[in-house]
């Protein structure tokens, strides 16, 4: 790897989602240079694993690669993949920052001709498709993945596949010797982007994610509309296989919820209208939708898709926190019960496929920053003098829909820049 | 550019040269593609291949860099060379991948290959390096109209990154609708309810700063120009006017609240206790803390009513179909100085909007303050004595009732304070040149109503920002919300889109970025997004110009103005370099230098063509870069099989595509042209806006160039595609082939 230089004129952006991508991207394009990191192999993000986005149904991809073909021109990024950020010291335009660079395994030789993956026999979960599918030892994280460069998996290493993968590669771009570094980076600002995961549907204990086959995330049921993805773009139950006739749509399935997140997960009411979508264009009228709601917050200009939906006869509305789901042993199916709080009556309702609305968890790390650096109590870091030049960005600040995580993002970039003009009126 | 010098590069790995005669290859470079230099290498994009390369340049004054290899897409950080011309022959994911690997095939397959190199040489011939225009300097200052939060914010955050700013407001003082306000929701921690605006505290800090200079009862009489270099005259009330330079420009100009007048079957105009929010807010600032006495008879009030979505969320003629975003934390505060102050609130909702964190911790506060919450549908608000009578239909009962409150406010929504559309302004003056009654009728009652011109842009397309929908001049692109559509021009705050305080802020921060990025790309000749960063801008030969217009009419960013004698003005940095006007030119005469009628033309007049008898058919797709061409990219990764008849040039946008291409195609013995572009109409996703829909409007016509060549007319389609259309592009191409065997072959055979 060539050099990693960085000044208190660089700006360090972590996280290489929508959000990272789009302050790096912004700020280089004002002249400024960028460190952006990204923990995996590949930027993209969880918007990669979309299938389409609310309210336009336009593909994220198409954005993605428009983001990427900036990226490629713009001399200004430096982009490392597989870096973790694992300290930061220092203040306002002067940090030090240390990253811990895992290994690929295969270095900028690399063509991305597949050869490796198909010398390899071992098999893993796909993060690409949450597990819902498996990849090789040896893969590209997507179709779309950028770098576009293959990953050993570490899993593999010390085996025959490790070996096979290095005899297989004729660009000689396997290097099973590369080890993990770690790396000190000088910065005058820092942008937070790292984003959000699925709050784990395990842990809301009475609707039986990880016990009943057909009770399934809003995040899983993306993948399945994915051509390349896990059921080759079928909405199936996971059970039989089979398309499904009465698909149940739970929304704050830990969202709004002492129990679980407090916060409101923003997206996740736009994500189910948007779903009920799917289910209209894959299954047409074989297919009924219910949404079991709390609030439907489809919120600003984006409403008229929210009465669109409400529109379709096969799409209905329960104003109703399911209580708790039981499984139908005979079949498969899952039976809802709570009341609907629109009069107050019990219902048992019998469905054939459930669907987590999870919300989003953010992922701001604890022990990395500062001493004094304030993080709320939602986990998510505000705009706050206490925290220097170091700012949040996208699902990093609030739960921010993809939108409104770019246009934040944008923000982010032009504090970061206030920071380095400062900084560099100083020098001179 | 000192002469011509194409050096060829070969690649044969990726299995290239399992695949392929690579040797024959280098001879169709240097033979046909008039290659000086052409040369193979085992894998050309490790260090010693691109050393190879750079040594040509170097030392053998190659200028002009044909790599035959992999897709454009890929190995990018590779094959990148400074002051050279680079084109890119694709045999891995355009031909490799997307042939069966059998001997029966092996001949067609060779022969797609050899195409590509005849079609990369062959557009290497026309490309020059691009240098910027040099028009603009760098000027580092901007203009904010409207001087409420958004504007303000964008001031401030445009002056502490260093740049000057002029600061243009109507009103005789900042502060806007915020200025108004008792208290704010809060931009973080909502649990600790309504905080002080603090919107003093914004004008001082935008007073006490010299670098920006505020401009009172003030409008923007005149905008021209462009980014770098943008001309504004301000007029003020007084009637005097001065004029102002500046790099970028962000229109903050906010809302007005929707007029409750409109709302009698609510109350509204009814009775001064019925009011809508800034109404109420008014009283709050006015009571200060204290118990809110209502207008009627200054009686302190005890209980208050909140309906939401007044007059909003509704296809009800006149009313707002849409949420403004705001109005469910506003209620939830202004219930918060209710109860504070020992009265009763209930708010009335359908849903209770408070998103993310920050909202959702907000109403926790109210809830915990003691604010009713009812889902509840209100059928009427009736005055009678001191009292106003709610009639709703509580929807958690199931039950009619009536709440009998002091006073109530309608949460109305917020209507844009943008200038007039200015398409619909064009397509008015064009229905009265023609005497349309019908139209004009229609078209005036879609603007009336609307607001005077904000900018007053002196640009051929009209005098303002774009709408998108309602009457907000958002983006159309989810991922790219500062998406404009007149470039350096960026609006923030409720007139982009319907939002609250805080987000106003944090949008204005963003504009302000892009405010700036503007002024710095224009300094550089840089195109501003989608082609962040390139040089080139459209050029035109004037002698050749017949001024028909099409250009300025057709360009999508309303960059080109036209001069007294009606020739085109290009503005570059008003650009987007997307090629519209190149495709809408009928006389060919705007080309870019990275892109031209000719680098495009020559290419597919390159492709070596078949004789009629030869059953072996040429069909060429123009592909655009940004969805369609990746797309086919995807196809060869994941080896989706299409023909090898086929030849694939990727363009700018569908929109540059010139209809001359497809007259060449023909005459040169092509059997059939396809393509492909972006989804357009109202939900476009072509990153251009128009290029796509304009392609489809101009290939309408293409019909009469194909009857009188005596063609069949499904020889030339357009297609809709998307970029996850991975397997549905290969089967478009083959259908297309199989339609043209059963058509027959074309007979401009040579």
């Amino acid at each position: 790897m060539s050099e990693v230089i960085a000044t208190n004129q660089t700006i360090l952006v972590v996280g290489g989602g929508i959000s990272g991508l789009t302050a790096a991207l912004e700020a280089a394009e004002c002249g400024k240079q960028v460190i952006l990191l990204e923990k995996s192999p590949t930027v993209g993000g969880r918007v990669a694993q979309l299938y389409k986005y609310f309210p336009k149904l336009c593909f994220p991809t198409c954005g993605l690669e428009i983001q990427y073909r900036r990226l490629k021109a713009n001399k200004n990024i430096r982009l490392l993949t597989l870096a973790e950020v694992t300290q930061v010291t220092g203040s306002e335009g002067d940090y030090d920052v240390t990253v811990a660079l895992s290994p690929r395994y295969v270095t900028e030789n690399c063509t991305a001709c597949g050869d490796c993956e198909k010398a390899v026999a071992a098999e893993f979960d796909d993060e690409h498709n949450y597990g819902l599918k498996q990849r090789k030892g040896a893969y590209l994280p997507s179709m779309m993945a950028y770098p576009q460069r293959y990953v050993i998996d570490p899993r593999i290493i010390g085996t025959a596949d490790a070996e096979a993968a290095k005899g297989a590669c004729k660009a000689g771009a396997v290097d099973l010797d590369m080890q993990a570094q770690s790396l000190n980076l000088k910065v005058g600002a820092i942008i937070w982007a790292t984003g959000w995961t699925p709050y784990d549907a395990a842990k809301i204990q009475p609707y039986g994610y990880d016990r009943f086959a057909n009770v399934i995330t809003n995040v899983e049921f993306e993948r399945m509309l994915d051509p390349f993805g896990p059921t080759g773009g079928k909405i199936v139950r996971p059970s039989d296989g089979q398309a499904p006739s009465n698909i149940a749509f739970i929304q704050c399935a830990g969202s709004r919820d002492r129990n679980h997140l407090l916060h409101c997960s923003r997206i996740c009411c736009m994500a189910t209208l948007k779903q009920t979508n799917y289910v209209r264009e894959n299954l047409g009228d074989a297919a009924k939708s219910t949404v079991y709601y709390i609030d439907i917050r489809a919120i600003d200009r984006i409403d008229d898709f929210h009465r669109k939906v409400k529109a379709d006869a096969n799409v209905s509305f329960t104003k109703s926190k399911v209580a708790n789901i039981a499984e139908n042993k005979a079949n498969g199916n899952l039976v809802l019960h709570g009341v609907d709080t629109e009069g107050y009556n019990r219902y048992a309702n019998e469905h054939d496929l459930v669907v987590l609305a999870v919300g989003m968890e953010s992922t701001v790390p604890a022990g990395v920053f500062p001493e004094g650096f304030k993080i709320n109590e939602h986990n998510f870091i505000e705009l706050d003098p206490a925290n220097g030049a170091i700012y949040g960005a996208g699902c990093s600040s609030d739960a921010l829909d993809v939108n409104r995580a770019a246009q934040n993002a944008t923000a982010s970039a032009l504090r970061a820049i206030q920071v380095i003009n400062r900084v560099a009126g100083q020098e001179g | 550019m000192a002469d011509m010098k194409i050096g060829a590069y070969i690649c044969k790995g990726c299995g290239i040269a399992e695949r392929l005669d690579t040797k024959s290859l280098v001879s169709v470079a240097t033979r046909d593609g008039k290659a000086a230099i052409g040369r193979e290498h085992d894998f050309l994009c490790n260090a010693d291949g691109v050393a190879m390369i750079q040594q040509d340049i170097d030392g053998e004054g190659v200028n002009r860099v044909v790599i035959v290899g992999c897709s454009r897409r890929a190995k990018t950080e590779a094959f990148s060379f400074e002051g050279v011309t680079l084109s890119r022959a694709n045999l891995r994911e355009g031909v490799i991948w997307v042939r069966p690997d059998t001997d029966e095939a092996r001949e067609t397959t060779q022969e797609m290959a050899e195409d590509y190199v005849r079609m990369a040489c062959a557009e290497a011939k026309f490309l020059k390096v691009p240098e910027s225009s040099g028009e603009q300097g760098l000027l580092r200052r901007i203009m904010v109209v409207g001087g409420g939060v958004s504007g303000m914010t964008a001031a401030l955050e445009a002056a502490k990154a260093g740049y000057e700013v002029v600061l243009v407001e109507k009103a005789g003082q900042l502060g806007g609708v915020a200025a108004q306000m008792y208290k704010r929701v809060p931009a973080k921690n909502g649990r600790q309810g309504p905080v002080d605006p603090e919107v003093e505290k914004m004008v001082h800090a935008i007073e006490s700063l010299p670098s920006i200079k505020v401009h009172l009862n003030t409008t923007v009489a005149k905008t021209s120009g462009a980014p770098g270099r943008f001309k504004v005259e301000l007029a003020t009330e007084s009637g005097s006017s001065s004029e102002a330079e500046v790099g970028a420009i962000v229109q903050a100009t906010g809302f007005v609240p929707y007029d409750i007048n409109k709302l009698p079957e609510l109350g509204g105009g009814k009775s001064p206790d019925v009011v809508d929010q800034l109404g109420f807010e008014m009283l709050a600032k006015a009571a200060n803390g204290g118990p809110i006495k209502r207008p009627s008879d200054g009686k302190e009030v005890g209980n208050v009513v909140f309906v939401q979505c007044a007059g909003q969320r509704s296809e009800a003629p006149g009313h707002l179909p849409y949420c403004s975003g705001h109005c469910c934390t506003t209620s939830i505060k202004q219930a918060m100085y209710v109860k504070a102050a020992g009265g009763d609130a209930t708010v009335l909702f359908d849903d209770l909007r408070t998103p993310g964190a920050t909202g959702e911790d907000f109403y926790r506060a109210g809830q915990e303050a003691g604010v009713t919450f009812s889902k509840g549908q209100v059928s009427s608000v009736e005055v009678a004595g001191g009292e106003v009578k709610v009639s709703f239909k509580d929807l958690i009962l199931n039950e009619e009732a009536v709440d009998n409150a002091d006073m109530v406010v309608l949460a109305t929504g917020m209507v844009p304070m943008s200038g007039p559309d200015p398409y619909l302004m064009l397509d008015l003056e064009s229905a009265r040149g023609q005497n349309d009654t019908a139209r004009v009728a229609d078209l005036e009652a879609q603007l009336e109503g609307g607001f005077p011109s904000v900018l007053n842009l002196d640009y051929r397309q009209g005098t303002d920002v774009p709408h998108l929908k309602h009457g907000f001049t958002d983006s159309h692109f989810i991922c790219f919300p500062y998406e404009s559509r007149r470039t350096g021009v960026y609006t923030a705050g409720p007139v982009r889109r319907p939002m609250d305080m805080a987000q106003a802020m944090e949008d204005a921060t963003g504009a302000a970025l892009k405010a700036i990025q503007a002024c710095e790309n224009a300094a550089l000749g840089r195109a501003a997004h989608p082609r962040s960063g390139d040089l080139s801008f459209p050029k035109f030969r004037m002698e050749g110009c017949t001024q028909c217009k099409r250009c300025t009419v057709e360009c999508p960013f309303g960059a080109i103005n036209e001069d007294e004698k009606r020739y085109p003005l290009f503005n570059e940095a008003r650009c987007r370099r997307c090629g519209t006007c190149m495709g809408a030119c009928p006389v060919r005469v705007i080309s870019f230098e990275n892109y031209s009628v000719e680098t495009v033309g020559q290419q597919l007049k390159a492709v070596d063509m078949p004789d009629e008898f030869s059953e072996k058919p040429r069909l060429l797709v123009l592909a655009c870069e940004n969805d369609a061409y990746p797309a086919l990219d995807m196809a060869g990764m994941t080896h989706q099989e299409y023909s090898a008849y086929v030849r694939v040039i990727p363009v700018r946008c569908l929109g540059s595509v010139n209809t001359i291409w497809i007259t060449d195609a023909l005459n040169s013995g092509y059997d059939g042209v396809m393509l492909m572009g972006c989804q357009k109409g109202d939900n476009y996703q072509c990153h251009f806006v128009k290029g796509s829909e304009m392609a489809h409007y101009r290939m309408s016509k293409i019909d009469d160039t194909l009857s009188q060549l005596n063609l069949e007319k499904e020889r030339v389609q357009t297609f809709e595609v998307s970029i996850t259309d991975i397997e549905r592009i290969p089967k478009i191409i083959n259908d297309m082939a199989e339609l043209i065997g059963q058509i027959g072959m074309s007979p401009f055979k040579f």
